[in-house]
């Protein structure tokens, strides 16, 4: 899939460029665009080591056990059939809330970690499992309470109330997160299904 | 809005305190963990590298090329009969694949419309409720050499879409058109 989606987003590019004149931007678009990957990345380094070396300390302390066993109701709904006491449910719990504070880079090493955690017990390498499934979609269906940047966006843009949509936000959040995990349960099922 | 600013600055210190705090308390070691820690971020970071490279290539030449806008001008009379208003469908678009232009096509919005305005409103909700979806996806399942990503990206554009529809209709609901 990633194949299809890197390529088809590239050759769509070049082509739709091609026709409406606009090669040579997209040239400088493309490496600047390599270029910036290098300023992000060493952004990152430093802001991921940050919360990677955290995220350790909370490991030893023996924090992140205790985040993992509280969430623990909702965590073996989600992932049933993932080892309860494994690192890779320690690290999702902690992705999760994470994701919930609006922590927003120091989501990341403990997503990539859970993803190797569940890669590490995944009999087929190149395939998604269903535990990652529903990881990754839970992720990307945005879990944070409140999004600070567009508080300061709108305060930046003299709102009369810069705060009026920290409501409306966690409901449509809340729904999002709500059918996400809806749709992950229903092809779950339908596999399972399949699979007989 | 200030108390909420306010939490929101406490927000990264407190959590650092918390750690530290809680490992001192269990007498666990930390200037050692967070060493070693902060020696494997660095390693996470070279690897998911080349992924960063070809995602914010792949994006950049999208991006130069008008592809998007072209959608958006092709499912503009659709979304018309919706009630979405049609100066954000650019941004909804642009949310999926880039967290940098998707601020700065939302900023747009607010200095042209305001951000008290409906359109501005709307965006507002939906930039809360949506996440840069191919930059999760391309990022997490290259860091661990996954390419079969079965119902993930289904998944993760029905949430999408899910969110878009509930930030319009709530912001309809809240505050009218």
């Amino acid at each position: 899939m990633l194949n299809y989606i890197w390529a088809g987003m590239i050759l769509i590019g070049i082509i739709v460029a091609t026709i409406t004149g606009r090669l040579d931007t997209l040239t400088n678009a493309a490496l600047n665009s390599a270029a910036e990957a290098v300023t992000v990345a060493i952004t990152m380094l430093g802001v991921m080591a940050l919360w990677t070396g955290l995220m350790r300390v909370a490991e030893n302390s023996g924090m992140i056990v205790g985040i993992a066993n509280r969430m623990r109701p909702l965590l073996r709904w989600l992932f049933p059939d993932l080892d309860q006491k494994s690192k890779a449910m320690e690290y999702i719990a902690t992705n999760m809330i994470a994701n919930v504070l609006g922590l927003g880079w120091a989501a990341t090493p403990s997503g990539l970690k859970a993803m190797e955690e569940m890669q590490a017990l995944n009999p087929q390498k190149d395939t998604a499992t269903k535990e990652m499934c529903m990881f990754m979609i839970i992720n990307m269906s945005s879990l944070q309470i409140v999004t600070i940047s567009v508080l300061a966006y709108r305060a930046q843009y003299d709102s009369a109330n810069p705060s009026e949509i920290i409501g409306p936000g966690f409901v449509a959040t809340l729904i999002s997160t709500i059918a996400a995990i809806a749709y992950t349960k229903y092809r779950e099922k339908r596999t399972v299904f399949k699979a007989r | 809005m200030s108390i909420v600013l306010f939490i929101s600055d406490l927000m990264i210190p407190l959590t650092i305190v918390v750690i530290v705090v809680y490992a001192l308390l269990k007498r666990a070691p930390i200037y050692d963990s967070f060493i070693s820690g902060a020696m494997e971020g660095m390693k996470i970071t070279a690897n998911i590298f080349p992924a960063l490279v070809g995602l914010m290539v792949a994006v950049g030449i999208l991006r130069a090329s008008g592809t998007l806008d072209y959608i958006a001008a092709f499912l503009a009379p659709a979304t018309r009969l919706l009630g979405f208003p049609e100066d954000a469908l650019p941004l909804t678009l642009m949310r999926l694949v880039s967290s940098s232009a998707a601020t700065g096509l939302q900023l747009d919005i607010y200095a042209t419309h305001g951000p008290d305005s409906f359109i501005g409103r709307f965006v507002s909700v939906m930039m809360s409720s949506t996440e840069t979806v191919f930059y999760t996806l391309s990022v997490y399942f290259m860091h661990v050499g996954i390419s079969k990503t079965r119902y993930v990206l289904s998944g993760a554009l029905f949430a999408n879409v899910v969110s878009i529809a509930a930030s319009l209709v709530i912001t309809i609901l809240i505050f009218g058109t």
